[in-house]
């Protein structure tokens, strides 16, 4: 985007909706179908039913199913077909009530509690604990027998004994809504809160509720017949529950009569649960999986000539050195990914190499694949990513023909990595004394004292000036600073003979990205490393690389010494790199100077606006 | 200090203290006395490290962070401690526009109805909020039909100019912005700059500009403060105090940034070892 910043069309994208991929699954899809019968039944009843449910008939009592009556008749003589029919009524008449009433409870709630925390959250949330301690069913016993088995009053009660469900799953979602900048700027923006809450709140947490509702509801509908099964409910309208206790009763001579109202319960219970399964996984997933068909599509695809510019896969770039002198060396790297209408090539022919006591920098504006490309020597490309190469050779071995084994051990002893973010790359659990010794003690077999000794060693080099405070510390009692120079630390305690850094300084203040550059530079002389290292910053690259490849759109557009790119760059996309930094340019007083000169009467014009203020 | 026209500047900070609790008892102060002022069409840079409280500063203004003491004032009136319907009328004239593209918009709504929200507020009829709106894509130079977009399916570059247009809608006389050019490439940063430095020059409004990149603020910024541990070491024009800093930590930032240029670079990385030793 950055090369047209003024797009005059933008290009189509395809928005898959939730319920077209919702389609896509075969699972969800049949559950949905079973529920949709049950609730044509239940609308439909009256006229599906060949029989009034209640009509007594003596001689269909304990009948076989035939002769008109097709699941037979019940231990009073009762159609079964009519009453399951009805009975599909109540129960998701039931449901409707408990889930909205958990609905209403719960959801407000959770979003006022998450929003404002404070008193508001901890009122609530002592509600929300305190309901969860009850139990549930002799409750709603003592309600049922307090209100005249209403069935209405006992699903509300129902509805707010699950209410603590929606208000958890509400609550933790507006806790980390409430921290976005989104509703900083909403704030700013003169937004009341009550607005605030329906519409930027609300939004985020009706896909969680979804789910949660058809969990909700496949739950209320087996509490429903329980209570019914206990005998709770008027005996005139006719429910699951009701039928199950009649078959229970006669389970050893006509076990019929338990098996229809249990298949269709069963049923209506596990298609809500898959409804909700399904949406769970499609709300939580963004980008599907890959399949193992789709990674073979992606290999074939990169192998394939390709259609358009690049039909001979020719590589771009070069390599400076013998093959046998490099410590890391790329042959026509290929990385691309699966996408819904075929492949989408990140990377697109990429060769490089790095001889040992050289600094190479891997130049690119986001979306130019220098990091996919580090990424795919790691072996650290994310699920759905396929790299193919003519070759990747680290330290004198082509990785492609070993083992995974024998591959992750390669990259483990000869390759240490700075990544960008130094404190998610740190795991929080562990004190960083042992995130330091155990890769020392697994991946170079050295002993636990050694490996301690090492570490201590490593941190002291790395600049810090009480390495035991440091390897007892947690990665939260650090700053951000120290925490790039223990994983600086950490990527050359092993002495790899290769360090490959990905943006090692663009999450860091001015003053500790010189810290650290000088740090690599002072580590890098004294091990005699290849260092390759990923920047968008043409000043990281003009303050510590020796070579410099300029990536964009996935190719190679320039590559040579830094002395050379600086002085006289052959391509202009570099050229227009170099001049993005803002060294040399005018300052606010100059250009303010030049533009008025061009234009004086555009400053009267501002001048008066203020005069008129 | 005051305003290029010489007359009461727009935005006034005075002796300003904020404090952050930590704990129930431990408290960090996170501004020590802080005074700037802003005048009407002008650019002041708030620059520092991370943990120097320039985002506090611009937080306090837009009534984000409460103030321990101190005064500010806006147009002449205090608005140190202004909250409710009050501060939401303030609105109308102070705007933001934070680091995070990606999360300074709500994922769920369309551009359309990001930069519609501030104006529904106060009651603008949905034709003129419309109208506004396109107007304001216009201005931030990006496609009318960008309004049925979601935010995902823009660039870093472009989302920034989305966040640009929402703070514009209102017409505010302040825009606080928040880093808003760290989280971008270098040449989307340099067309970013140019549109705010444009916008400025077409709508009079004035900028509160907390950066850590002097580079940035040199470009943009008409008066610079630089910031240290929750106060002011230095300030003045920013041609100034970029060619010629007077403070050794001012010096010390500078240095630190690496130009993109091997020889000028070396020679600036050694004067910049000489300093950090000497220190």
């Amino acid at each position: 985007m950055t090369t047209a910043p003024f797009p005059t069309t933008l290009a189509p994208v395809k928005r898959i909706s939730l319920w077209r991929r919702y389609l896509r699954r075969p699972l969800g899809v049949v559950a949905l179908a079973v529920l949709l019968v049950v609730v044509a039944v239940a609308v439909l009843a009256p006229w599906l039913a060949p029989f009034d449910p209640n009509l007594v008939d003596f001689k269909l009592t304990h009948a076989t199913p035939g002769d008109g009556h097709l699941l037979g008749g019940d231990s009073a003589g009762r159609d079964i077909l009519s009453r399951l029919l009805y009975g599909a009524q109540t129960t998701l008449f039931g449901a409707v009530i408990t889930c909205a009433a958990g609905l209403l409870l719960g959801v407000p709630a959770g979003v006022s509690a998450g929003y404002f925390g404070g008193a508001t959250d901890r009122v609530c949330s002592w509600i929300s604990d305190a309901l969860q301690s009850v139990p549930g069913m002799i409750v709603l016993l003592v309600v049922a027998a307090g209100t005249g088995q209403s069935f209405v009053v006992l699903m509300v009660a129902l509805g707010i004994f699950l209410a603590p469900g929606y208000y958890r799953i509400t609550r933790a979602r507006a806790l980390s809504v409430r921290k976005e900048p989104y509703i900083d700027a909403a704030r700013v923006a003169g937004v009341t809160n009550g607005r605030i809450l329906r519409t930027h709140m609300l939004r985020a947490v009706y896909a969680p509720i979804v789910v949660q509702t058809a969990l909700t509801a496949g739950i209320a509908i087996g509490m429903q017949a329980g209570l019914q099964f206990l005998g709770i409910g008027s005996a005139s309208t006719p429910s699951w529950g009701q039928m199950m206790n009649d078959g229970f009763q006669n389970m050893l001579n006509y076990p019929l009569i338990l098996l229809w109202p249990s298949i269709a319960l069963g049923l209506t219970i596990a298609a809500l649960a898959f409804i909700g399964s399904t949406l769970a996984d499609l709300v939580s997933v963004r980008s599907e999986q890959p399949t193992r068909r789709d990674r073979s599509r992606v290999r074939e695809s990169l192998a394939a000539p390709a259609p358009g510019d690049l039909a001979e896969r020719v590589a771009s770039g070069s390599h400076a050195h013998d093959a046998e002198d490099c410590a890391l060396r790329v042959d026509n790297l290929r990385v691309g990914y699966a996408v819904s209408n075929g492949v989408k090539e990140v990377v697109r022919g990429v060769s490089l190499d790095a001889a040992p006591g050289e600094v190479l920098g891997i130049v690119g504006e986001s979306g130019s694949g220098k990091t996919q490309t580090i990424f795919s020597v790691l072996n650290l490309l994310p699920s759905g990513g396929t790299a193919v190469a003519d070759g990747i050779w680290v330290g004198g071995r082509e990785v492609g023909r070993l083992s995974p084994g024998e591959r992750a051990a390669l990259l483990g002893r000869s390759i240490g990595y700075v990544p960008q973010e130094p404190m998610t790359n740190l795991d929080p659990c562990y004190t960083i004394g042992h995130q330091l010794v155990e890769p020392l003690r697994h991946v170079h077999g050295m002993s636990k004292a050694a490996a301690r000794e090492r570490a201590r060693e490593v941190l002291v080099q790395v600049g810090i000036t009480d390495p035991d405070r440091v390897l007892v510390s947690y990665p939260h009692q650090i700053s951000g600073g120290m925490a790039q120079r223990v994983l600086i630390a950490g990527a050359v305690a092993g002495r790899p003979p290769l360090l490959v850094a990905d943006e090692p300084t663009t999450a860091l203040d001015v003053t500790v990205q010189a810290e650290v550059l000088e740090l690599l530079r002072e580590l890098q002389r004294e091990y005699g490393m290849a260092l390759v290292i990923v920047t968008h910053n043409f000043g990281v690259v003009a303050d510590i690389c020796d070579r410099v490849v300029v990536m964009k759109d996935g190719r190679i557009v320039e590559t040579g010494p830094v002395e050379r790119i600086f002085r006289n760059p052959e391509d202009p996309y570099t050229a227009e790199l170099i001049s993005a930094s803002l060294d040399d340019t005018e300052s606010r007083q100059e250009l303010d100077e030049a533009w008025s000169r061009e234009s004086p009467a555009a400053l009267d014009r501002v001048g008066e606006k203020d005069g008129a203020r | 200090m005051n305003a290029p026209g010489g007359a009461e500047p727009l935005l006034a900070v005075e002796d300003l203290v904020v404090d952050y609790r930590i704990h129930r008892k431990l408290r960090l102060r996170a501004l020590k006395g802080v005074s700037i002022s802003v005048g009407a069409g002008e650019c002041v840079g708030l620059v520092g490290e991370s943990g120097s409280g320039k985002s506090t500063l611009g937080k306090a203004v837009l009534g984000l962070a409460a103030v321990t003491s101190g005064r500010i004032s806006f147009d002449g009136q205090d608005i140190t401690h202004v909250k409710g319907a009050a501060r939401r009328r303030l609105a109308n004239d102070i705007q933001v526009v934070f680091q995070d593209p990606y999360g300074s918009l709500d994922p769920t709504m369309t551009v359309g109805e990001v930069l519609a929200e501030p104006l529904e507020v106060t009651g603008t009829s949905r034709e003129k909020a419309r109208a506004v709106v396109a107007e304001m894509l216009d201005h931030v130079r990006l496609p009318s039909d960008a309004v049925h977009r979601y935010p995902s399916e823009f660039s870093g570059g472009q989302r920034q100019r989305i966040a640009i247009a929402r703070a514009l809608v209102r017409r505010p006389r302040l825009i606080v912005c928040d880093e808003p050019v760290s989280a971008l490439d270098l040449t989307t940063q340099s067309t970013i700059l140019d549109l705010f430095i444009d916008l400025q020059r077409d709508t009079g409004v004035s900028y509160l500009f907390v950066s850590h990149d002097l580079g940035v603020v040199r470009r943009i910024c008409h008066r610079v403060s630089v910031m240290y541990q929750g106060e002011i070491v230095e300030d003045g024009d920013t041609t100034k105090v970029t060619d010629d800093p007077e403070h050794p930590y001012t010096r010390r930032l500078l240095l630190a940034a690496p130009v993109a240029d091997p020889v000028r670079q070396a020679e600036r990385r050694a004067t910049w070892l000489g300093l950090r030793d000497s220190a």
